[in-house]
């Protein structure tokens, strides 16, 4: 088995320095950090030097990087962010089980279930179809108007359903790669052992599938941190929003940039966490490899 | 470990970046005084975006009463020369010196018609209210039109009969981005839940119609529009007391230090005092009258 985890095709892979297995000294990887200090800051100053010796500059900075407004501006922004953290954490534990429902009714064997597996397929087709934002504007605005009894109206309700419906559909996708990619003798030998279907899937397939696309289920939770904020066109104030109304009032572009800065702080830890999880997973790997 | 090392030092790469882009922020006030000119505004003098046409800019769809009358005639299509601000323009234009047929439309959406960069067009109007804010980004006419905020509802909604603000204290209220009547709600109605704001005036009708919110609040002048035609149904519940707030101005904006504006300001002036702004208000914008007062 390849010790090399897909991530690592990506450039950079776990480290950031540079390819995972070149050999290196302590010594070696100070030198490497330096080397990489140093070629971002002047990356950084060139960049700068570049944006900030253009013409239109101090319209930009007045527009974009107004101190006064950021100050104004960003308890607004973080206000807002607080609902969208609530938001993408309800949703991923809801989605991460509705897609794994979807996942293991798709892998399932045997004729008679082929109605299921139609209906899940036809599920992840239609929905992945069908832009993000034109599911949340149909479910947000016409479900409600539809003024059944007992159908909830809430523009949140709808818009949180409508991320979850999508992002459900291509999560399952993802949960049906990694049971996929169990190899087909461990089912085999499951069978064999006595195991039935059910059993087979959840004490043989599902934990290995998932361990095999941890880091994917973890990119798609870093693309719906920020996915969630799309609820703003059902009227919702979240931290895009607030920034948009901020904007819209004074015409001053600061408050994107704050939650732009905000997103990002939310996302890097992820980001993080992934890369140290591939990281260890890999090494884990090796080590019953060997 | 490095990797942690080389994090840190981009974070900081990037902290640092952002402090020198927000440090010595200067803004350069201007002085926008609605002055007239006393420079030439002959049409050949004029700084304009193509010489010899008046390049206007409004919003898509642009919606009566503001183009268009409010029984839909001339809906979205300014050169019909129907509705407020599109006879406004043409007014405008013929007081500069204008054939009609120089007067060129060109649409642009709300942020991008304030976004740094590049304006293809000499003025550009889709009510915009003056505020001092604003006025730093870009450069407003001296105003054409002054609004008060209406409340739009279904009958049957308890605060169809809202006589005073605080009867709206519990009702969830929205309004469109970027105007007044968002101001207005957030600091003079104060309702207990704060209003769902959303781009557009269709959004504002859907969430209407969703039963999400319990009313609109918007310029008296749209809710005429939008009880005629969009939300069927719905009535103008009120308009709220004057005094209640700052005078919503409209103006038309300019990009910033544009030579243009006194010579707008100029034929402004004279279209207020031989009475042609006030015909076009009495024509499109006035209707009836009877819409009951809710006081502060």
């Amino acid at each position: 088995m390849s010790d090399r985890s897909s991530l690592d095709e990506f450039g950079g892979g776990p480290s950031l320095l540079g390819p995972p297995h070149a050999p290196r000294g302590r010594e070696e990887g100070t030198r490497a950090a330096l080397i990489a200090a140093a070629s971002t800051v002047l990356f950084v100053v060139v960049a700068l030097w570049a944006i900030l010796s253009s013409e239109a500059w101090p319209a930009v900075q007045n527009q974009f990087f107004n101190w006064d407004h950021f100050v104004i501006v960003f308890p607004k922004v973080l206000g807002g962010l607080w609902l969208d953290i609530k938001m993408f954490l309800f949703a991923e534990v809801v989605i991460l089980a509705v897609a794994l429902a979807i996942a293991i009714i798709r892998s399932l064997r045997g004729p008679a279930f082929f109605p299921l597996r139609a209906l899940a397929v036809i599920f992840i087709d239609l929905v992945r179809g069908i832009p993000v934002i034109l599911l949340i504007l149909l479910l947000g605005f016409g479900i409600p108007a539809l003024q059944l009894p007992g159908v909830p109206k809430g523009a949140l309700f709808w818009g949180l359903t409508a991320i979850i419906i999508s992002y459900s559909a291509y999560t399952a996708e993802v949960y049906r790669a990694g049971i996929e990619s169990v190899h087909e003798s461990q089912r085999m030998s499951a069978r064999s052992l006595g195991l039935t279907q059910g059993q087979t899937l959840r004490y043989v397939l599902v934990p290995q599938a998932i361990r095999n696309v941890i880091p994917a289920l973890l990119n798609g939770f870093v693309s719906l941190q920020k996915d969630v904020a799309l609820v703003l066109i059902l009227g919702i104030r979240e931290a895009v929003r607030e920034a948009d109304i901020y904007a819209a009032s004074t015409f001053n572009y600061t408050g994107y940039v704050a939650a732009a800065l905000l997103f990002i702080a939310v996302s890097v830890p992820v980001a993080r966490f992934t890369d140290w999880y591939t990281e260890r997973d890999r090494q884990k790997k090796q080590s019953v490899n060997a | 470990m490095a990797t942690r090392r080389t994090t840190w030092t981009i974070l900081l790469a990037l902290l640092l970046a952002f402090a020198m882009l927000t440090a010595a922020c200067s803004s350069d006030s201007d002085e926008t005084g609605p002055t007239a000119a006393s420079g030439s505004c002959d049409i050949a003098d004029l700084n304009l975006v193509t010489a010899g046409t008046l390049t206007v800019a409004t919003g898509e769809p642009a919606f009566p009463p503001w183009v268009g009358t409010t029984d839909g005639e001339g809906f979205d299509d300014p050169e019909s020369q129907l509705g407020f601000e599109a006879g406004l323009v043409y007014a405008i234009a013929g007081e500069l010196g204008f054939a009609d047929a120089d007067v060129v439309w060109t649409r642009i959406g709300f942020n991008e018609a304030i976004a740094p960069g590049d304006k293809p067009w000499d003025f550009n109007l889709q009510q915009y209210s003056i505020t001092s804010e604003r006025d730093e980004i870009v450069d407003f006419s001296s105003p054409y039109y002054v609004t008060s905020q209406a409340l739009v509802v279904y009958p049957d909604s308890p605060y169809a009969s809202a006589k005073t603000i605080d009867d709206l204290k519990d009702a969830i209220l929205g309004a469109q981005i970027g105007t007044t009547s968002l101001d207005f709600i957030e600091n003079v109605i104060k309702p207990n839940t704060e209003p769902n704001v959303y781009d557009e005036n269709v959004d504002l009708e859907a969430a209407m119609n969703a039963g999400q919110i319990d009313g609109l609040v918007l310029d008296l002048p749209t809710g005429y529009f939008v009880t005629a035609v969009q939300v069927e149904g719905s009535i103008i519940a009120g308009q709220f007391e004057a005094e209640a707030a700052e005078p919503d101005e409209y103006g038309l904006l300019f990009a910033e230090g544009n030579p243009l504006v006194p010579c707008v300001n100029t034929a402004l002036e004279a279209l207020r005092s031989n009475g042609t702004l006030q015909e076009l208000e009495d024509t499109y914008l006035t209707q009836g009258g009877g819409i009951p007062i809710i006081t502060g």
